[in-house]
C-alpha cells in the first residue's frame, strides 16, 4: 500500500502486513505516519507525535 | 483469558508479544491509550471490554501511569501504579533501592542552580546530571568541571520546567565500557546482556547506538538484580548496573522494558515469558 506523503508528497510505503498503530516514515523526508486504519487495501495515515521528553522504556 | 496490551505508539515489543501470548491460547487486542477515554467516577470502565489483565507497554511514561491508575479500579495491570510510579522517576528509583540497601552510585538532589552547583562542588567532577523522568539516555550530561555544570544548570533553570529544576546528580562511576540489563520477570531472572556503548559516545542505550552481547552473571549478582526488581515492587522490569571496584551498582530500573535488544542475543523466548507471567497473573 502506497499513499502521499503530506509534507513532500513523497510515496510512503505502507506494509501490507501493516496493523494500526504501527509508524510508518517518509522515505523522502523523514516525516513519520501512525496507521490509524486500514479498510479495503487502503491505509490511513496521521502524523506521529513527536518524541516526548518522558518517553521511553 | 483475555489480555489488553495497552499501547500509544507501537513498536517490535509490543507486536511481539501480542504474537507470542496469541500463540499460549490468550485473546489479545491491542489499546491505543490517546483513543480510549476512560470515565474516573462511577463503573464505566467495567463495561470497557479490557481483557482479564492489562500490560501497560505505553511509551510515554506520564501517559502509562496515569492511565493505569485508573485501569487498576477494575483491572490487573502489569506493572501496577506503585511500581510504575517508581520505576519512572530516578529520583523514586534511588530511594527505593536505598530503602532496600541495595547497592546504588552516590545520588544527590538539588532543588535549586545554586544548591546544585554546591552540591557538585561537594561531590566532585566528573559528575553526572539526569533528568528525573525520561529514558534512553535523552538529556543526561557528564560534567567534567564547575564551568561545564554552570552552563548546563543555567540552561536547565531556562527552561521553566519544573521537573527540570530537580537536579538529579550522580556520581560518575569507573566502569568498563558497558553495563548490565538484566529482564526480571516476577521473582525470576529471566535474562541479561551486556549493553556496550558506542565509540562516540559514554552512555550505554541501545537506543543510542549501544550494542549488547550476552552476559552471564555470578550468583551474588543474580540475586542483587533480583533484590532491585523487588525493591521497586517487581513485576516486568529492566533492571540496570553497572560494575564498579565497589561491586555491581544498581541505577535504574525500567518498568516498560524494551527488549528488542535483548532478543538479538538472548537464548530465551522473552516476550512469550511476558505472556506467560501475565497469564499467570490473570488466573489468580
Amino acid at each position: 500500500m502506497k499513499t502521499a506523503c503530506e509534507v513532500c508528497g513523497g510515496e510512503v510505503e505502507v506494509p501490507n502486513d501493516a496493523i494500526k498503530g504501527e509508524i510508518v516514515s517518509c522515505p523522502d523526508c523523514g516525516t513519520e505516519y501512525e496507521v490509524i486504519e486500514i479498510k479495503n487495501g487502503t491505509a490511513s495515515l496521521k502524523s506521529a507525535e513527536e518524541i516526548g521528553e518522558d518517553w521511553g522504556e | 483469558m483475555h489480555l489488553s496490551i495497552l499501547y500509544d505508539r507501537l513498536r517490535w515489543e509490543e507486536k511481539a508479544l501480542a504474537e507470542e501470548a496469541n500463540k499460549i491460547g490468550l485473546t489479545v487486542d491491542l489499546v491505543d491509550a490517546k483513543t480510549c477515554p476512560l470515565e474516573l467516577v462511577g463503573d464505566d470502565i467495567s463495561k470497557i471490554p479490557f481483557g482479564d489483565v492489562v500490560l501497560e507497554r505505553c511509551m510515554s511514561h506520564i501517559r502509562g501511569l496515569y492511565y493505569t491508575a485508573i485501569l487498576e479500579k477494575e483491572k490487573i495491570v502489569i506493572n501496577s501504579f506503585d511500581v510504575l510510579l517508581k520505576t519512572s522517576n530516578k529520583l523514586l528509583t534511588t530511594l527505593a533501592l536505598d530503602k532496600a540497601r541495595v547497592p546504588t552510585p552516590r545520588t544527590a538532589a538539588a532543588f535549586s542552580l545554586e544548591s546544585a552547583l554546591e552540591q557538585a562542588d561537594r561531590m566532585g567532577y566528573p559528575l553526572v546530571i539526569k533528568p528525573v523522568i525520561g529514558s534512553w539516555g535523552k538529556m543526561i550530561a557528564c560534567l567534567r568541571d564547575k564551568r561545564e555544570a554552570e552552563a548546563l544548570f543555567e540552561t536547565r533553570e531556562m527552561l521553566h520546567e519544573p521537573l527540570q529544576q530537580i537536579y538529579y546528580l550522580q556520581e560518575y562511576v569507573q566502569r568498563p565500557p558497558r553495563d548490565i540489563r538484566a529482564i526480571v520477570i516476577g521473582d525470576k531472572l529471566l535474562t541479561a546482556i551486556f549493553r556496550y556503548q558506542p565509540e562516540d559516545d559514554w552512555r550505554t542505550n541501545v537506543a543510542r547506538g549501544g550494542y549488547a552481547e550476552l552476559a552471564s552473571l555470578e550468583k551474588e549478582q543474580e540475586e542483587l538484580i533480583l533484590k532491585a526488581a523487588n525493591a521497586v515492587g517487581g513485576g516486568v522490569l529492566g533492571v540496570d548496573a553497572m560494575e564498579s571496584e565497589r561491586g555491581l551498582l544498581v541505577h535504574e530500573i525500567n518498568g516498560s522494558v524494551e527488549f528488542k535488544g535483548a532478543s538479538s542475543v538472548s537464548t530465551v523466548n522473552i516476550p512469550k515469558a511476558i505472556a506467560e507471567y501475565a497469564l499467570e497473573k490473570a488466573k489468580k
